[in-house]
């Protein structure tokens, strides 16, 4: 890569720089954009009935927290690095990263979906069942919809710590905009060169800023009833 | 008709919560369960729609035995009240009131349109609707309770501690607008509380339920209060139940004697001339009676403008002609003057009577039922 000389090191270059190298910059972002988003949706469908099932048995839910609690301990890029030997993936298989971050994706949401199911108050299941919902519909048409804004706190988290991890990633040479990262400690040598290193931090903040608004402006759509504010 | 036969509902840990319970609630008739807590009342209500299953026994609800039916279908025939009303917060008001029309798969629109009639008739207005439940206060909450479990006209209702939540006051329109709305409606209901007052006031029968889920007695009102079948029940019926009866007596003519009176916005100069005692009933222009007013150390020269309301006393309560007993003596212990206001069933006044007539009716009546068992006990022997 032909990258030094041809500009200013300041790190108010980064701009600049992200014009330098548009296409490029695009394709990570992008990279970045799916790597982010696609595990905490798997990892949400695949919390769901885990969730459930810590809310409906009462001793399956510590183990349960403590466990998927633990995961999350598991460095990142240890994680990343073990997953293909796990899951007989080549080493740098594009799948290698999603598999990881789902693994934190789920490591957040079981206890955030246990726990917006158990913000169900208990009238209201009672309510529920005496009036012959069965136990999946009423768990898709009550106890969902009433956990929403529980479970879209959860998934802001995840949203938001998957794009810091996703740039994690790219210092083991997956595509995202942690490569920015990693260009600029290679450009670094002899003196220090900020443009990319910036750049990437620019770039995180803002995807992660747009995951949060989208997530807030979906739980707001889903929830006219949370502003319904009492009567006089 | 729901039959409870030979019942009992008893854990894994060996506690029983309900033992070995049979008892009739007829249909069309409110069929109170009541006890202190531990007595097994919510479980035995719970177990009529089979949110907790029975240990042994059967119940009936007219000839299908419920144990045959499936739980969700058994649940939509049934209406459901409990404590704190339970609505959806996530739905509108009029969609909580039509979720068992919805869950019957009925025509949307249809059962919308249901439910706007029955908040209507639960005494909510129709702008209700597109409210959601939080924007609502507790007896509010709880009349939409109502309306959601008459919404599929189910011909029996379960209500578990309806009104325990809300303030007296609130608590006693909705127990009356209960009784009015079920005097319409017919339904067959078992009611639960823990409130003896509650269970005399909505039964047509009580069942009075003692720790570990024995029947105690099971009885008309009246008969609780003047025969209790046990120490328990005695005690649980609680103090003050020989003034309590008289409210399931009705007084039959009560004798009254003509009140004079003025009325609202007459000269206060006036009624100089007409108080009796130094009191003086005010009435309005259709001669329903509103308040005394007191003229005993007011000086001729203070009484100069006109009667206006805020000047009366509020404190007596008035009696139905034809009404009951105990509204007879406590018109006539309530009245400042010391002069029960009775009224005919328009509100119109009739006249006055003291507590010592009122008690003598009651004197006559009690001497008649002493007699009559007396008589009756005399044929047993």
């Amino acid at each position: 890569m032909i990258l030094a000389g041809s500009a200013s090191s300041s790190p108010w270059y980064f701009w600049g720089y992200f014009m330098d190298h548009l296409h490029t910059d695009l394709g990570w972002l992008w990279d970045h954009v799916w790597l982010s988003a696609l595990p905490v949706l798997i990892g949400l469908i695949i919390s769901l009935p885990l969730g459930y099932l810590a809310r409906r048995y009462r001793f399956v839910y510590p183990p349960m927290i403590s466990i998927t609690g633990l995961l999350y301990t598991i460095p990142s890029i240890a994680l990343f690095v073990i997953v293909p030997p796990l899951f007989g993936l080549k080493s740098l298989n594009p799948l290698q990263v999603p598999i990881a971050l789902t693994v934190y994706s789920v490591a957040l949401l079981v206890r955030v979906v246990a726990d917006g199911l158990s913000s169900v108050p208990d009238e209201v299941l009672q309510a529920a069942t005496a009036m012959g919902f069965g136990p999946l519909r009423r768990l898709f048409s009550v106890e969902l919809p009433i956990a929403v804004p529980v479970i879209s706190a959860g998934l802001r988290v995840a949203t938001v710590s998957n794009v810091s991890l996703v740039a994690v990633a790219g210092t083991i040479g997956m595509d995202n905009l942690g490569r920015l990262f990693d260009q600029g400690l290679q450009l670094s040598t002899p003196v220090p060169y900020y443009p990319p290193i910036v750049l990437g931090i620019v770039l995180c903040v803002l995807l992660a800023t747009a995951f949060d608004l989208l997530i807030v402006s979906a739980n707001r759509l889903a929830t006219p009833w949370r502003r319904a504010v009492p009567a006089r | 008709m729901i039959r409870f036969e030979s019942v009992t509902k008893q854990y894994p840990d060996g506690t029983k919560a309900v033992d070995d319970l049979s008892l009739v609630a007829p249909s069309g008739e409110i069929t109170v369960l009541v006890g202190p807590s531990g007595c097994g009342k919510t479980t035995s209500l719970r177990m009529i729609n089979r949110m907790i299953e029975p240990t042994s026994g059967r119940i009936w609800l007219d000839d299908r035995d419920t144990s045959t039916v499936a739980p969700a279908q058994l649940r939509r025939g049934i209406g459901y009240v409990i404590q704190h009303a339970g609505l959806f917060p996530h739905r509108t008001i009029v969609d909580n009131v039509a979720t068992v029309p919805f869950l019957l798969g009925h025509d949307k629109r249809e059962a919308r349109k249901n439910a706007l009639e029955l908040l209507e008739r639960v005494g909510l207005p129709q702008s209700f609707a597109q409210r959601y439940p939080a924007q609502l206060s507790g007896g509010q909450q709880q009349r939409v309770g109502v309306a959601r479990a008459l919404a599929a006209d189910p011909p029996v209702m379960l209500m578990d501690e309806p009104f325990s939540a809300v303030d007296p006051v609130v608590r006693d329109q909705l127990q009356n607008e209960f009784l009015r709305l079920q005097s319409d409606l017919g339904k067959t209901i078992v009611f639960v509380t823990h409130d003896i007052d509650e269970a005399i006031k909505l039964g047509d029968n009580v069942a009075v339920l003692r720790v570990g889920g024995h029947l105690a007695q099971l009885a008309t009102p009246a008969e609780l209060l003047s025969t209790p079948t046990d120490p328990f029940v005695a005690g649980f019926v609680g103090r003050d139940r020989g003034y309590r009866a008289l409210g399931f007596a009705t007084a039959g003519e009560i004798p009254v004697t003509d009140e004079a009176t003025v009325q609202i916005g007459s000269e206060l100069n006036r009624a100089r001339g007409v108080a009796s005692d130094g009191w003086v009933l005010v009435i309005d222009e259709s001669r329903a009676p509103l308040g005394w007013l007191c003229l005993n150390g007011v000086s001729d020269s203070a009484l100069s403008g006109t009667v206006s309301e805020s000047v009366l006393n509020l404190g007596g309560t008035l009696a139905r002609q034809g009404g009951t007993l105990r509204e007879a003596l406590d018109a006539s212990l309530s009245s400042p003057s010391g002069r029960g206001v009775v009224v005919d069933t328009d509100g119109t006044l009739l006249g006055t009577t003291t507590a010592s007539q009122v008690l003598a009716m009651i004197e006559a009546r009690a001497a008649a039922t002493r007699n009559g068992s007396a008589e009756l006990a005399k044929d047993a022997s």
